[in-house]
């Protein structure tokens, strides 16, 4: 599948900001399933900054924009060839060791009724059957229902409302996870919104839970199943602030508006 | 503890190292000796060297006692410190270049990966970084407890940005000053290389993309920081900028500093701020004491950081066990200094043994520092003691136990004259292109008769330490 991928992030700054600095996570994962096209990002009157392949595998690359400055675009536009693996993360480098992704954040705290929900991964004969069930338990859980949480949900919040989007799920199902010893993670990247995708974000997220022998495998609960050629994977951490394709930060006193577009097509090869 | 060892003597027999010492205390008679005090305390006050104490209250801007009567090494006794505490700075070094790197230790299974991978300061956002000359904590400070005339125990290390040596220096001064003819009956070794050393030290770890002459500079949390005395006081020292996070900005690939003359760029920043305030980006996202993207440029090869970030999983309590473990694994060799034997409260059996044995331990929480939330058993009374077990069970794995030490006394200037009170020492170790120590370290030394706590944010003060030459 032919994924085309626009991406705009626009933040307008009430007093213009003296500077900007942001830290940036949107290429696309080198692995299998995924092969990019053409691939670019622009910060209006940004200047590259340092860029390097972290511990994940993940190309962080900082930019600065000098002020003063009142709105910025950040453009992300690519093409990118996709197939199926199945939801595994394979011929993906990467050096940090899986056991670092049992800590809980605040956002996957294992309190409320998370630890009444990961019982859900008990009794399975394997742990890549665990993950499934937990998967599906998320799904059950949390409606999928925009509006109902905000960027600072919490899981054990989501999984309180019973509703959330992408990002509820895989906190939720990161929390659980943890909570069996099954190592997990959040991951960021884009979902194609064709056939039966409707409401459903293009910016999406999911989660990936380590199962040894198979290794990163992707579960993605707001849609009951694994990752397939829909997906580009850009990036991962313990959390969505851990993950989040873009960190920023202005030196302005005002008030900072955030405005995102995301369109993905597919075209059948 | 009237059995604790008095450095001053061997039996009834005064120690050499001591004899010039012991005259001259003789011959100090009681007037100058409290005019001598005076005038010690009026100098520190002058030059504003007080230290603030966390959580207490009262003076910020409290002076830290200072006693005239100096702590004393001979030279072959610490030519054996000196090869111990580099064998472990360098062990340490190792270690953390090893953990963020290949984790050969963990798998050879010499150290359980769940201390270090589930450890919180443990950073995921540096692994597969080597920093410059292969150096995580630039400056190491090792603590270091005496029991007997050979007998010396590391009780921490201290890898992240141990303070206190401005003490180092300036108790050297007070001596020099106030009592020059010392300087001239004993051969005592000079420690006033110092900052010519950590500036060496600074500029050897230059960053990979710096081709000039290193810009170094000290970035402070602030003036209500407890050590900012320190941080000042060091900058002028080596003749360099002392900053604050705002002061400091990132634009394209490199850290930069405002000046009157325009920016400048920094190469290597001495940094005395713990890991989670330095990048907003990266680490806590409501840190004003930080410079947004500084990891990013960090990791690309365009600053330095001293200590490196990540630092801190060497240096925790559950850790520090498995330091000699540390120097047979990667230098190959027995350690020179000794741990203290330490139970690890996560380990069941060893749970049991100080659940029995509280009223005789000292209790220390893992990732605490500065003698805060401990319990020193012997020294407890018996709701004390209660109240720990109480905390000990409800999280394990926070607490170690170690046996209470008859720590060594030195004599010490009191109300009454002279009387041994108990001491430590913290010897500042160098690591960069090269290991360098300076001979001699901050003595603390616990003012209270009998007490065994010496920080000084309990009460304890410092002494000028030295090391006599051959």
């Amino acid at each position: 599948m032919l994924l085309m991928i626009d991406h705009l992030t626009l933040y307008r700054y009430e007093t213009p900001a003296r500077g900007v600095v942001q830290s940036h996570r949107l290429m696309p994962s080198t692995c299998a399933g995924q092969e990019v096209v053409a691939w670019e990002v622009t910060v209006s009157g940004g200047v590259k900054g340092g860029g390097f392949r972290d511990g994940a595998g993940d190309w962080v690359q900082g930019w600065s924009v000098t002020g003063p400055v009142s709105e910025i675009a950040v453009q992300v536009r690519g093409k990118v060839a996709t197939s199926d693996t199945a939801g595994v993360l394979r011929g993906h480098r990467e050096t940090i060791s899986p056991e670092v992704y049992l800590v809980p954040t605040a956002a996957t705290a294992l309190t409320g009724a998370l630890p009444t929900l990961a019982k859900a991964g008990q009794g399975q004969a394997t742990v890549l059957g665990a993950a499934h069930e937990l998967s599906c338990a998320v799904t059950q859980a949390v409606a999928y229902q925009p509006g109902t949480t905000h960027a600072h949900t919490t899981a054990a919040e989501a999984l309180a409302l019973g509703a959330g989007v992408c990002q509820d799920h895989a906190h939720v199902l990161c929390a659980v996870a943890r909570a069996n010893q099954i190592p997990a993670r959040y991951v960021s990247g884009y979902l194609s919104s064709d056939a039966q995708g409707a409401g459903h974000e293009a910016a999406h997220a999911w989660a990936e839970l380590y199962i040894v022998g198979l290794g990163w495998v992707g579960f993605d609960p707001a849609n009951a199943c694994c990752p397939d050629a829909r997906y580009v994977r850009l990036g991962s951490g313990l959390d969505s602030r851990d993950a989040a394709p873009i960190r920023g930060s202005a030196r302005s006193t005002g008030a900072e508006w955030l405005d995102v577009t995301v369109a993905v097509q597919a075209m059948q090869q | 503890m009237s059995t604790a060892f008095n450095e001053m003597y061997l039996g009834p027999q005064i120690r050499p190292p001591y004899a010039q010492l012991e005259s001259w205390m003789r011959a100090m008679p009681a007037d100058l000796r409290r005019q001598k005090q005076a005038e010690a305390e009026a100098l520190f006050r002058r030059i504003g060297i007080t230290f603030a104490v966390y959580g207490e209250g009262g003076d910020p801007d409290r002076l830290i006692p200072f006693d005239m009567f100096p702590r004393v090494f001979t030279h072959s006794e610490w030519a054996r410190l000196e090869r111990g505490i580099k064998q472990r700075a360098q062990a340490l070094n190792a270690f953390l270049v090893d953990v963020y790197g290949r984790a050969e230790i963990i798998r050879a299974g010499r150290i359980p990966p769940s201390l270090v991978y589930q450890n919180e300061a443990f950073e995921k956002s540096v692994v597969g970084f080597v920093p410059p000359k292969g150096v995580y904590s630039h400056i190491v400070g090792i603590d270091i407890v005496r029991t007997g005339p050979t007998d010396f125990f590391v009780l921490e290390d201290n890898c992240r940005t141990p303070s206190g040596v401005s003490y180092m220096l300036e108790s050297r001064e007070m001596m020099m000053r106030m009592f020059p003819d010392l300087f001239r009956e004993n051969r005592i070794q000079p420690v006033d290389r110092y900052h010519d050393l950590l500036r060496r030290t600074l500029t050897s770890v230059a960053p990979q993309k710096c081709r000039h002459d290193p810009t170094v500079v000290i970035l402070t949390p602030g003036h209500f920081n407890s050590a900012y005395y320190e941080h000042s006081f060091l900058a002028d020292l080596m003749g360099v900028e002392l900053v604050e996070g705002q002061d400091l900005f990132v634009e394209g690939e490199f850290v930069y500093m405002r000046t009157t003359q325009g920016p400048k760029r920094v190469d290597v920043i001495y940094r005395r701020l713990d890991d989670a305030y330095i990048d907003p980006l990266c680490f806590r996202p409501d840190s004003m004491l930080g410079i947004p993207g500084l990891m990013d440029v960090y990791r690309s090869g365009g600053v330095s950081i001293c200590s490196a970030p990540g630092a801190g999983v060497a240096d925790d309590k559950a850790v520090y066990t498995y330091v000699p473990e540390m120097i047979r694994f990667y230098l190959g060799e027995e350690p020179i200094l000794n741990n203290v034997p330490t139970w690890q409260c996560a380990k069941p059996d060893d749970l049991g043994y100080v659940l029995d044995n509280l009223g005789e331990l000292v209790v220390k929480e893992v990732h605490g520092s500065g003698g805060y939330g401990m319990l020193v058993g012997p020294k407890s009374t018996k709701e004390q003691v209660e109240t720990f077990r109480h905390k000990i069970l409800n999280d394990p794995a926070n607490y170690i136990a170690q046996p209470t030490l008859a720590l060594s006394a030195t004599p010490t200037f009191v109300d009454e004259g002279v009387a041994p009170r108990h001491v430590d020492l913290r010897p500042y170790c160098l690591v960069g292109e090269r290991i360098e120590l300076v001979p001699g370290g901050l003595t603390r030394v616990a003012l209270t008769e009998g007490s065994l706590v010496v920080n000084s944010s309990q009460g304890g003060g410092v002494k000028d330490t030295w090391v006599l030459a051959e």
